[in-house]
Order: structure tokens, then sequence, then C-alpha cells
């Protein structure tokens, strides 16, 4: 009985965690590139409206997904251009996208709140894979957006440390003055690495409408763009690593509605809660033990290229 | 190749750094441009490989003309350039970083093969898997040369190489350069060093406030010529009063201190300084010099050993306790550790005294006196700022001066002062070199610790020699031998 | 091709005009924004200015919005001078009302004692809540801006947990409210107006906060640390300290302004006590450049935008434009910055850079 119930957490855990892996690979991808995304919340609302809206009226699924990670990936448009072309201070920036990304949203979405999704990601069972003991049941018999994270965790880690493309992303966040100066065009790299971080964003926050709920409320969201760059810090920016807390994190939020669902006394605000201290105390202690966990070293700072040295 | 820029003119905010500056190079020659801190080399080279692009003024390569968008398309046309900052990644192995920006999808194990082969055949020997944060500066510039030969540069411009080099390593270094002149490459080296310049330049062409003003062929010109092109007029030669000594003000007794990454930087390192004497620390940047005075300014915590000043104990005390103690810290980064670029001048120069009376009384401040304090430092020590600009709008000249007017005027009984004329023009670097032997005349301890040989050699009363993490010899003023003092910085025995 | 290069420094009042000229911009997107919707867009500003200045009542009203603001955007703004973002204003404000909140609804003091205690618990509760992340800022380094807005989401669970259980209003039928506050714990209006005693801190902490940044030892040690820790660290300053001290007091301030909230306004503690007043104070605190009285004024404005936007909900305008708006101004007052500082020129024309006196340069 309590083999079940274990199975049907991990199970639960991996689909919680879907969404921040989406979300944290995107924003790990941007920041490595030297840009610092705070409007991920922002990006994920948008996201999620937009697959919203578009499964509403073209009942295809595909489509819906296209939809949300072009309207995130506009927004990001947005970063990318103030930052990186009119060099804004990227905090700011990105804080002021989140909330333009939550007021369009809210202003998007007033008239489809509470309606059921019409078509939804289902799980579909792979042959064979979904056999395993244990591995089985918690890892493939997921919906295909699920398989898709699996799918994007690897090509991220292969990108990043395999192809020189990736090595020019990593070398623009650490010394963008020197990749220039080896010809390459920094601007073009921050772009495609905030525009990449957009879609990503748009499509954890079309999982979120519509597969994880499966529905729009207001800002539902709650934060997970918030976790989802926490969770990037804790992942040393590695895709990997970013995954397994990902994972962790679904996990913990996935316990609150078991615990509701076995029919714990603890008030459901507090289970609520977990998930943010949880990150909080995670953040708390890689932040301890290492001073400097391998912070790309431009992340936040405009690159000019006419800058003299002082 | 031949190259050649004409009637180059660059102008930033704040300065015009090139007025109709004009060069020319051959190929097969070791060409050498010559010129004191600011007067324009660094960016006229920058034009030529195209990090920089000129307001006005022609470049010609190969005999044709060119412009460049980017330096995408200088180096396409086969201008290398090694800068005084390496462009390394510090992060990434030596591998990605020559990989860096090259044609090609996937990590690339031919090419790292390809690079293996190259550097043998130049004689270059470097670690191509190691991180280049590893690596020595002598090795990253052999990274960096290895970067253009595999680029297949055939102008090389090397800007202040020897400058990060033992004088040794900077010997093997000019042979190399020589080498590939002859082999069919032209080479240009920007360097303010004018006795190297003699030794191993074809011609020299000599640049002062934005302009060139003589080339000449290396044979026919002496050092006082260059010397008088470069600043205007033949500077006098440098002053070193003798003087005796007084009592042990600064000791450090066996000191360690460890580096940013786990290990020891500092290992057990003893060194005394007089008062009214001048010490020099010499060393090739990165031999722990940086930490020791950190360590001594409180920065920076000790391991093992003794930090005196004065008699009082000061291993485990607080910046505010040193400082109390009379030790003064001039350090490497003016710009955001020395001053605070936002503050203006006066509330500088009484950063390290508000907190006590007669600026502070009480915890709040008092601008009467803040303004009579820093008006005596400007009128004791010669400088002029405009009253209200944040200070990060002055020029390094002016705000290494109000450093050193500020640390100075706190009256200390020893002074540490880390590259204090680093990028400053000929006028500043000796206005900062005679306020430290002033110093030195009214009883301060100095200690000086410095990349430019030079400058300790003319400073110092006696000279130590730092070399990973420890002290190597001690010289005294008779002793000072160039060739000696660079085989102990290269870690030869004393 | 376009090219960007750096430019000389405007001179204050050009600086000045090319923000106004951003804010402008921004309220004719805006314009665009409605006409979009189907709202005439004249008509509709009309309204909101009318709605916000338009009489003494509205004015008056306006200025009650703007307390809380004013007050949030000047602790956020002081955290700004000391380097630190301080995004958990929403949250310090929630449990500086649910501090305050407390005494409200389980002392029967009389009003002369119990209001000041509530301030105070106000000011402690909004403290201790920012003290959670100063602690690991100051000692690791822990970046502020995740753990302060991690904070946000548990206070306002926290403050859900008590509306809708022990504290909820027995008549309310569920309602995501308390009971009312007693007559005691309620801020006296100003004699002959609608707006609030609280109204009155406003002032007074944009001149402390004024004369500590300028004239006193701590605010010079925030200032330096603001602009670069590693010369405080260099000065002997206690770093540290000043860290915490200065998100403390940040937290403190947006908790009075709970307090206030709950008191003056609202008059009891409910789900939702501040539309997002701890967001708006960043975008509010950084349009004033962290000026205190320019923060105070910038907060007036943000509050007649939201006082407008309430009469033109009646019209059918959307209700997030609040937001959208004030994301509009923040953009465009951000790309004014980039003007400011940068110009752009078209790689045709060659035209000539600004160029000082000839002096040697730097290399």
């Amino acid at each position: 009985m309590t083999g079940h119930l274990l199975l049907l957490w991990l199970a639960s855990a991996v689909v919680a965690g879907t969404p921040l892996i989406f979300a944290s690979v995107g924003e790990l991808i941007a920041e490595r590139s030297g840009v610092l995304n705070l409007g991920v919340e922002g990006m994920m609302l948008v996201g999620a409206v937009s697959g919203f809206m578009a499964a509403v009226h073209t009942r295809d699924l595909f489509v819906a997904v296209l939809a949300a990670m072009g309207a995130a990936a506009a927004l990001s448009l947005l970063h990318a251009v103030l930052t990186v072309t009119f060099r804004t201070d990227q905090a700011v920036t990105g804080l002021a996208l989140t909330l333009l990304g939550a007021g369009l949203s809210s202003f998007l979405g007033k008239g489809y709140v509470g309606i059921p999704a019409p078509v939804t990601f289902r799980p579909v069972a792979l042959p064979g894979l979904s056999q395993l003991p244990l591995l089985g049941p918690v890892l493939f018999r997921q919906d295909v957006l699920v398989y898709a994270s699996y799918l994007l965790v690897g090509a991220a880690w292969a990108f990043l440390a395999w192809t020189r493309a990736g090595l020019a992303l990593r070398a623009a966040g650490e010394d963008a003055s020197t990749v220039d100066a080896l010809g390459l065009n920094v601007a073009a790299i921050r772009y495609a690495g905030v525009l990449t971080g957009g879609a990503l964003a748009g499509l954890a926050g079309a999982y979120l409408s519509l597969a994880y709920t499966p529905t729009w409320t207001d800002n539902m969201t709650a934060g997970q763009g918030w976790i989802a760059v926490a969770l990037v810090i804790f992942a040393t920016w590695n895709p990997l690593r970013a995954a397994a807390g990902a994972y962790l994190f679904g996990g913990v939020e996935a316990l609150g509605f078991r615990i509701q669902a076995v029919g714990g006394t603890v008030p459901s605000y507090f289970l609520r809660m977990l998930p943010y201290v949880f990150t909080l105390a995670v953040l708390l202690v890689v932040t301890a033990r290492s001073r400097r966990p391998a912070v790309p070293a431009a992340l936040g700072r405009p690159y000019f290229r006419e800058e003299r040295y002082g | 190749m031949d190259v050649s820029l004409e009637k180059i003119r660059k102008a930033f905010p704040e300065t015009v750094a090139l007025q109709e500056a004009s060069f020319a190079a051959r190929t097969g020659e070791v060409h050498a441009l010559l010129g004191e801190n600011g007067a324009g080399k660094t960016t006229l080279m920058n034009v030529l490989a195209g990090l920089y692009r000129p307001d006005a003024g022609t470049i010609w390569v190969g005999g044709r003309r060119r412009e460049w968008r980017s330096p995408a398309d200088a180096i396409a046309a086969g201008i290398g350039m090694v800068h005084q900052h390496f462009k390394l990644v510090p992060s990434l192995r030596v591998s990605e970083n020559l990989l860096l920006g090259t044609r090609g999808a996937w990590a690339g194990r031919r090419e790292v093969a390809r690079l293996r082969a190259l550097a043998r055949e130049a004689g270059l020997r470097v670690d191509l898997d190691a991180p280049v944060w590893q690596l020595s500066m002598g090795e990253r510039q052999k990274v960096e040369l290895l970067r253009l030969l595999w680029r297949d540069a055939r102008v090389l411009i090397l800007d202040e190489p020897t400058s990060v080099l033992t004088p040794q390593e900077g010997e093997a270094l000019l042979g190399t350069l020589r080498a590939l002149a002859r082999a069919g490459r032209t080479v240009i080296v920007i360097s303010h060093k004018l006795d190297e310049v003699l030794r191993y330049a074809d011609r020299v062409t000599v640049m002062r406030s934005g302009r060139a003003v003589a080339t000449l062929a290396a044979g026919e010109a002496t050092a006082r010529d260059l010397a008088s092109l470069m600043v205007g007029h033949v500077p006098p030669p440098a002053v070193r009063p003798g003087a005796a000594p007084g009592p042990e003000v600064l000791v450090v007794d066996r000191l360690s201190v460890p580096g940013d990454r786990r290990a020891l930087a500092v290992r057990d390192v003893s060194l005394t300084v007089r008062a009214g004497e001048i010490v020099g620390l010499a060393g090739v940047a990165g031999n722990g010099q940086r930490e020791l005075a950190e360590a001594v300014a409180g920065l920076r915590p000790i391991v093992a050993g003794r930090l005196r000043i004065g008699g009082r104990s000061l291993e485990g005390a607080s910046v505010r306790d040193r400082l109390a103690s009379g030790l003064a810290f001039i350090p490497e980064d003016r710009q955001r550790v020395g001053l605070v670029g936002d503050l203006t001048a006066a509330e500088n120069l009484i950063l390290k005294r508000y907190h006590r009376p007669p600026i502070c009384r009480r915890g709040l401040l008092d601008p009467r006196a803040i303004r009579a304090h820093a008006e005596e430092a400007l009128r004791r020590f010669g400088v002029t700022v405009p009253p209200r600009a944040p200070v990060r709008t002055l020029s390094g000249g002016t705000l290494q001066r109000l450093l050193v007017a500020r640390e100075l005027g706190e009256n200390p009984r020893v002074i540490v002062a880390l590259s204090p004329t680093r990028g400053l023009d000929v006028r500043a670097t000796a206005l900062v070199h005679h306020a430290l032997q002033e110093a030195a005349r009214s009883g301060v301890a100095v200690l000086v610790i410095s990349e430019d040989l030079d400058e300790l050699l003319a400073l110092a009363d006696r000279l130590a020699v730092m070399h990973e993490g420890r002290i190597s010899a001690v010289l005294a003023r008779s002793q000072f031998d160039r060739s000696r003092i660079g085989y102990l910085m290269a870690g030869g025995a004393a | 091709m376009i090219h960007v290069e750096r430019r000389a420094p405007l001179r204050p009042p050009v600086a000045a005009v090319v923000r106004l000229a951003g804010v402008a911009a921004a309220l004719l997107l805006g314009g665009l924004f409605l006409a979009a919707t189907g709202h005439p867009p004249v008509a509709a500003y009309r309204d909101m200015v009318s709605g916000a200045l338009g009489s003494p009542y509205a004015v008056q009203q306006t200025l009650v919005k703007a307390v809380p603001l004013a007050l949030t955007g000047l602790g956020v703004a002081l955290a700004f001078h000391a380097g630190l973002w301080n995004i958990g204003a929403e949250g310090q404000l929630a449990m500086g009302a649910c501090l305050s909140s407390w005494a409200a609804l389980t002392l029967r003091w009389p009003g002369w004692a119990l209001l000041p205690l509530m301030a105070g618990l106000g000011l402690l509760g909004g403290a201790a809540w920012a003290l959670i992340p100063a602690v690991p800022r100051a000692l690791f380094g822990t970046n502020e801006i995740i753990t302060t807005l991690l904070l946000n989401y548990v206070a306002l669970l926290w403050v859900d947990y008590l509306v809708f259980g022990p504290w909820a209003d027995p008549h309310a039928f569920s309602f995501p409210y308390s009971r009312p506050f007693p007559e005691a714990a309620r801020l006296p209006l100003l004699p002959g107006t609608q707006v609030h005693l609280g109204a009155l801190c406003v002032p007074a902490l944009a001149l402390g906060i004024s004369v500590l940044l300028r004239s006193t030892r701590w605010g010079y040690e925030i200032r330096v640390t603001g602009s670069s820790p590693e010369a405080a660290r260099y000065a002997g300053m206690p770093v540290r300290r000043t860290v915490v001290g200065v998100l403390v007091a940040s937290g403190a301030i947006a908790g009075l302004a709970g307090m206030i909230e709950v008191s003056g306004v609202i008059g009891r503690i409910q789900q939702g006590i501040s539309p997002g007043y701890g967001y708006a104070a960043i975008i509010i605190a950084w349009l004033a450049r962290l000026a205190p009285w320019a923060t105070v004024a910038v907060a007036v404005g943000f509050a007649a935008v939201l006082n407008g936007e309430f009469a033109l909900q009646t019209s059918g305008v959307p209700a997030a434009l609040a937001s959208i708006l004030q994301a509009l101004i923040l953009f465009s007052v951000l790309t004014s910055e980039f003007f400011i500082a940068h110009r752009v020129v078209l790689r045709r024309k060659r035209r000539e850079a600004w160029v000082p006196q000839e002096v040697p340069a730097e290399p």
C-alpha cells in the first residue's frame, strides 16, 4: 500500500517538476550567455494564457504550445532589446517585464477564467519502458511534454558541453569583451540566449495551463518563475543539476498535495508554503557552503565594445 | 604583409586619443611602437585590429585600402593582436579558448590535435587541457601567440608583451618574435621600455599625445634621443638621496596567507621596513604580492605568522585597528577600492576618518569640518579637483594623486603601496614618486610593491624579490643587478 | 547600419526633459492600447484625471492611496542606496499588518495606548521579516532579490491562513477577512479631512531619510557600501552590519505601511491588503532615482493613476491597465536613460563625435 503511495508521489513529483525544468533550463541558458532575466514569471504567465486561449480556439495542442512559446518569446524579445541593445539595468527591466506579463495575462485571460481546457495533454505510456519496475510508472507513463523535458535536459547539456555554439554562449557569459575581440557577435549570442529562455518559459506556462491544472486562473504560476530563477543558482548553471533540483521541488510540492489527500490535518496554507521555504533553505545552504558557485562572470553586466579600461 | 595607417583620428567622450596619427610597418621587420602611457599606442593598434572605429583616416593592408566593421574583418584579413589584458576566458580550458570563434559545430578533437602540432613546431610549450586560470602569465601569452599563428595571422601586434614576464622570459619571447618576422610576418610591438626596444627592434616609431612624431631605424637612435622624443624634453635623472633608516616600523614575520583558491599564496614570508626607508617588493604578477599587501591591510586573513606595526601585534586586528596603528594602504584598484566613484573628492578624503571627531560628532557629520579637511589635504599635496563632481569622472592621474593625498594626509607611520603608478602618464608618475620619497624623508616606512622593475630600482633602498609566495632574496641598493633580479623573479636560487 | 556610441553626459535639466518625454511616450502607448481595445483614449485619460484629482474628495483619496506607496517606496529606496534590492516589501507590509492586527483584535486598550503599540508592532513585524533574508545576505552573499521575493509568498499565505482561520469574521461567511477592528484601533482622521493620521509619517520619514543619508555617519556608510562594498571594507566599515541594518530598516518601514493600511484605511485585516504596493515601490524608487522627496512625488503620481483607474472601471476599461501602464512608464524611462547616456548614429554619415579640449588620453 505504501509502495503504491510512494510511486504516486514520485510520479506527481515528476509532473510538478516539469514546468520548473522548462523554465529553469531556459533561464540557465539566458544567464550563461550573460543576461539575467527576472521576467520569467511574467513570461510563464503570458505563455500560460496564450496557450490556453489558442487551445480553446483551435482545439489543437500543437498550435497551442507554439502560441505559448511564441508569445513568451515576444516578451523576452523586449527584454533582449532593452538589456542587450540599450544596455538598461537587467534586474529592473526583468521586474518590469514580470509586471507587464502579469498585467497582460490578467487582461487577456479575463474571459477564460474557470473554463476547463477543451484539450489537454494526457499521459502516454511508452511501450516497453513503462513496464520497468519503479522507473516505469514514475518516468514513462507521463504526457508528451514530460518526455520533451527529458530530451531538453539532455540536449541542453550536450549543447553547452560539446558544441562550439555552446562554447560561444558560455564564453559570452564569462567575458564578453574577449568574445567580441575574437570576432563573434556578442549581441546575437545574448539575443539567442534570452529568446530561448523566453520560449522555454512560455512552454512552462503552457504546461501549467494545458497539462498540470489544466485551466486558466489569474496569476496561476504563483511564483514558480521565481523558484526557477532560484533553481538556476542551486544548479550552479548546470542543466543536469537543474533537473534534479526541479524534481526535488516538484516532490516537495507534490508532498503537500499527498498529505492533504491522505487526510492530514495541516492547514493547506502551510503545505503551500513548503516549496518556497524549501527553496529558501536550499539557497541558504548552497551559498553558505561555497562563496561563489560558478556564477557566469559577466552575468548582469551589459557589454559595450568601446568601453575603455579604467 | 605591409600595413599602414594614415592620419587616424579617434576621440572618446572624455579625450581625443589620436590626432592625425600615421604609422607603417613592413613585411619581415620587428617594428616597435614606443611612447609613454597615454600616448595612444594601444588605441592606434586597436584601430588597426578592428576594435575601434576611426573617426577619420584610412587603413591600408597589403597595398589595399580596408575598412573594418568589427574585429572579425581584421582577423580575416590576417591581422592578429595580443593585448595587454589577455583575451582569454579564465574559466575555460586552453583548447576551448582557442576554438572559440572558429568555424565548426562540435568540440573539435581534430583541431586540438592540430593545435598541439602547431605548438610543438613553434616551440611554444603549453598544456592545452588546462583551464586558463591555472596558467602563469608567460604561459597565457604563449597561448595568445599560438592563437594568432593558428589563425594564420600575417601581421602580429603585441601590446606591452614583456610587462608580465621576467627579464629572461622576455628575452626568449623577443627571440621568438624575431624568428617569426624573419619567416615572413610583420611584427609590431607596443612598448614603453626604451632599452628593450633598442635591443630587438628593426625600426622604432615614437608616439606622443596622439601623434606619431618620428620613425627611426634602430641603429640610428640612442636612448636619449628616443626619451626626448617620447616626452618632448629630456627628463632629469631620478635622484635618490641616501638616508639612515630608523627603527623597525613594519615587521612581517613568517606570514602565511591563503589565496583565492584554497592554496597558500604567501608562504612563510618575513620582511621588515624601517622608518625613513623605501623597500621595494619585486616579482612577476601573481606570485603573492597582492595577497601579502591585502593581508597587511586587513583585507585577507592570516593563517600563520606575525604582523607588527610600531611594535603592536596586529595579526587578528580589524582594519580600523590597523589604521589606528598608523597604516596607510594604497590599493591596486584605485577606482573601485581606493576611492568611491559616486562621492565627491571631499567625501572621499574623509574615508579614513569619517567616524571620529572633528568630522563626526554624535553620529552627525559636520560639513564645515569636511570642507576644511579637504581644502587642507588638497593644498598640502597640490591637487586641484572640481569640488562637486563625483570622483569617477576624474582622470586616472588625478584619482591616484587624490588617493595618495588622502593616505599621506593621515600622517601614517607606514605606507603600503600596490602598483601605485600603473596606467599613469609620466607627470603623474613623477608626482606620486615624489610624494612617496617625501614621506620617506619625513620618517615614514614605505613598502612599494610593483611589477615595474625600473620604478623599484629608482625608488628603493632595499629590494625584496617574491616568487611563488616566498621571498627569495633581499638586496641592498649596492647589490641591485637587473639580470640577477630577473633570475630571482623567475625562481632562481638566491 | 545603426551604430551606438557613448556621449558626454547631458546637463541635468536636459536629462530631466528626456525622462519626461519618456513618460509622455508611455502615456501615448497606453493611449494606443486603450484605443486598440475599443476605449477612446482621450476620454479615458480625462476620466482618469478627474477621478484622481477632480474634486477635493478625489484628491484626498489619492493622498490616502499614496501613503503606502510612498512609505514602501522610501523603504525600498533606502535599501537601494546601500546597493540592496528589497523586493520583499509586499511580504514585510503584510507581516507588519499581521502583528499590529493581533494587538487590534486581542487587546482592549484605549486608543492613545493601542495605536502607538500597533505602530511599534508594525515596524517590528516588517523588520523581523526582513531580517530573515538580511542575515544570509550579509554573511554569505545570498542573493536578496530571490530570498525577499520568496518570503512574500510565504507571508501572503500566512495572512490567508489567519483570515480564513483563527481570525475569520464569524459573520462573513468565509469571505477572506477578519472581524473589524474596534474604534480604538483605528487611526483617527486629520481634522477636517478624509485623510488619516498615518499620512504624516510620509513627510516625516522622507525628511528623516534625507537627513540620514546626507548628514549622518550611518548614511555615509550606507552610501559608500552601496557605491562600492570593496571600498567600504577597505575603509574598515562594518559592511555586514550595514547590510543587515539597512534591510531591516527597509522592512520596518514597509511594516509600518502595513499597520497604517489596516488601521487607517481598511479597518480589518484581509486577503490582499496590498494590491502590489511592494512591487510598485521598486518602480517608484527607481523612477525617483532614489531621492526621498522625489519618491514621495512619484508615489503621489502612481496613486493618481491607480485612483483614476478605479474611475475607469465603471466604463469597462480593463482592470489590469494600471500595471500595464506602470510597466510601460518604466520601460520608457529605462530607454530614455539609455538615450541620455548614448547616441545612435547611422553608419553612412560620419558625424563628428563630441570633442573636448585636447588632452593626452589615458591608455
